[in-house]
């Protein structure tokens, strides 16, 4: 049973009369109110809820993407040949230009690029890497695969090989290959047997001594790892090597360390962005999708804030009237009505929040990977959060502002009439 | 703002026109002179449409009138800003409507005590305890915690005069205060306004149709056509 009510409530005694009338007037009209507040938390819940869904999303597409590949890779540039005559000269010497075939070619003071780039800022790790295509023959079968001579301890800093193992441990020595899934399946073998590997100018027999699933089928039908040393040899790269990979600590910054030490070496530097443009696109895409539904949802809420305070000032301007004559100032009138603008904001931010995080939640319980693991997870970034609270406040205020203008306008005695 | 001793109101040839929407603008005020001392008690009365409200109005700071000059517990009202009329308002003056006019969002507590809350910006101790005095002294100490719907007509009223009463205003405007009222209600507001009259020294200017209360005023005044029909010597109550 309810106590009865006091003549003067707890609230009255500490609040500021804004504030006191602010919270009855909101509370009066508490349906209207009740109504305002479901849309800003509805509002605050898609826009949390969505962000945060599609950043998860991002990075796990960016994270399967990149999981097997370096961020930056440093290469020779490619050879080309060139015109004895600009190509717009009227008299043309070669009719025709035939483009030249592109051996297997060492970056040049590898070591020297190599230290360079890990002392540039912003990359995390390099890793020197022989690769090239070789054919890997057991019995009668046989496979086109790419070698690739790494140092285990460089490499597993750039590409995360130690989580793909599912045989052995990513390292080689010797004449030890770590083959993938497919490859096995297709050449039918198992640990601790031998295949052939034959390049242009050298074969070898090799051991398997582990094998990997990257989650890609190309990649585990395609990649013999083996050591650099070896694969120099197989390659004919003596002392050498082909690319230099690298990791960066901020993924979509690989761009600028790309850009930086194209500058500085004089070599071809690819960024995943760029050997990635279409998946880029598509992410761009996506936050420029959410970006509107953002926009769209906050001018929905703004809207609906206004206009309800538009009506709330039409019914209270009897009351206005009253405490006007009272000797409430106008600036007192608008504050109060600012203040239920600004309310409606914070109270549906922390509430939207809430659901955002229950439907995380929910997510997470429903929509599953392949392995069991959960495709989202139950996390709500606090940063975000705490924008989209200030924003919610904010878009309070604003919307607020018409209406409370309004009522501090308000003429006392036709209010009082009214 | 100081409220300065001396007369509590003092209005010459105070006029108010209406724009009409013609090239003539609509008087209705014409040149009201008026003296109002500490304590008195004064009858307003004449026609509907005669101006009554409109100089309420004016006196209450609600309005501005269109000429004239009006001081107001020492203050020339002319010469003040919109903000130091709105607090000259506050701390000169108590309304009390035909309709009580409460907050039916608030108590009957909470309605006496939002002047002075919206004085001091929030409740103080010493503005609660004044507050169940002038309730208590309106006969309301059992109905301090209702809200206006869950009161009579003639307790609303007397909550009115309460509110109106608890800044201690050295003018107390009352727009037919009993108009809305039962005979034993009108007899109860209008001997409580002559009561805090007496007791706190307020000014009373009282519109009422009510010959019979009109008739126990200090003084009566009848506003004809925008004109004071008493001679102004007659007319200093």
């Amino acid at each position: 049973m309810r106590g009865a009510r006091p003549a003067l409530s707890r609230w009255a005694r500490v609040l500021p009369l804004q504030w006191l009338l602010a919270l009855r007037f909101l509370r009066e009209g508490r349906v209207q109110s009740s109504l305002v507040l479901a849309g800003v938390t509805a509002g605050v819940a898609v826009t949390v809820f969505l962000t945060q869904l599609i950043a998860q999303l991002q990075n796990t597409i960016v994270e399967r993407v990149m999981g097997s590949q370096a961020h930056v890779v440093m290469a020779p540039l490619q050879e080309q040949l060139l015109r004895l005559t600009p190509a717009d000269a009227v008299d043309a010497v070669a009719a025709q230009l035939q483009p030249r075939l592109q051996r297997q070619r060492a970056v040049d003071q590898w070591e020297r690029m190599a230290d360079l780039a890990a002392a540039t800022p912003g990359v995390l790790a390099v890793s020197p890497v022989a690769s090239g295509p070789a054919l890997a023959t057991r019995g009668a079968a046989f496979s086109s695969v790419t070698l690739l001579g790494v140092r285990p301890q460089d490499y597993r800093r750039v590409v995360r090989m130690d989580a793909y193992m599912t045989a052995g441990r990513f390292e080689m020595a010797g004449q030890q290959a770590l083959i993938g899934r497919e490859l096995a399946d297709d050449l039918g073998l198992q640990m601790g047997d031998k295949l052939r590997v034959s390049t242009g100018v050298r074969s070898e027999v090799l051991t398997v001594a582990g094998l990997f699933d990257t989650g890609s089928r190309e990649i585990n039908r395609r990649r013999v790892f083996i050591s650099l040393r070896l694969a120099q040899t197989l390659l004919d790269l003596p002392g050498s090597v082909s690319v230099i990979d690298l990791s960066v600590a901020d993924l979509f910054g690989a761009d600028a360390v790309a850009d930086r030490l194209r500058a500085q070496t004089g070599l071809r530097v690819d960024s995943w962005m760029q050997t990635n443009a279409g998946l880029l696109n598509a992410l761009s895409n996506q936050t420029i999708s959410n970006n509107l539904i953002r926009g769209f949802v906050v001018a929905i809420v703004a809207l609906g804030i206004s206009s309800v305070l538009v009506v709330s000032v039409v019914q209270k301007q009897r009351e206005i009237g009253i405490l006007r004559a009272m000797g409430a100032s106008r600036r007192d009138i608008m504050g109060v009505f600012l203040l239920q603008g600004a309310l409606m904001g914070l109270l549906g931010s922390g509430l939207g929040a809430g659901l955002a995080y229950g439907l995380l939640v929910l997510f997470s319980h429903i929509f599953k990977s392949p392995d069991g693991s959960a495709m989202y997870r139950a996390e709500l970034d606090l940063a975000l959060v705490l924008a989209a609270s200030v924003l919610a406040c904010a878009i309070g205020l604003l919307s607020a502002f018409m209406p409370a203008r309004r009522a501090a306008r308000m003429d006392p005695v036709l209010a009082i009439r009214a | 703002m100081s409220l300065e001793p001396g007369p509590v109101l003092e209005l010459c040839d105070i006029r108010k026109s209406y724009d009409v929407g013609t090239a003539v603008e609509h008087e209705v005020l014409h040149g009201i002179n008026l003296s109002l001392g500490p304590a008195q008690f004064v009858a307003l009365q004449g026609p509907s449409g005669s101006g009554k409200s409109t100089l309420l109005n004016i006196i209450g700071l609600l309005e501005s009138a269109t000429a004239g000059r009006m001081s107001l517990a020492g203050h020339d009202t002319g010469a003040l800003s919109d903000a130091q009329l709105t607090e000259l308002r506050g701390a000169a003056i108590g309304f009390v409507f035909q309709f009580h006019h409460l907050l039916p969002a608030f108590t009957a507590l909470e309605n006496v005590l939002m002047p002075l809350m919206i004085a001091h910006g929030s409740v103080q101790p010493a503005d609660e305890a004044l507050a169940r005095d002038l309730l208590a002294s309106v006969g309301l100490s059992q109905a301090l915690a209702k809200r206006p719907g869950e009161l009579s007509g003639g307790m609303q009223q007397r909550v009115a005069l309460a509110r109106a009463l608890a800044r201690r205003p050295r003018l107390i405007l009352a727009d037919e205060p009993t108009g809305n009222l039962d005979r034993l209600s009108a007899d109860e507001v209008f001997a409580l306004l002559r009561r805090f009259n007496r007791e706190h020294g307020s000014a009373c200017l009282i519109v009422t149709h009510d010959a019979s209360l009109a008739s126990r005023c200090d003084r009566r005044i009848e506003l004809v056509d925008g004109r004071l029909l008493a001679p102004p010597a007659l007319a200093q109550a």
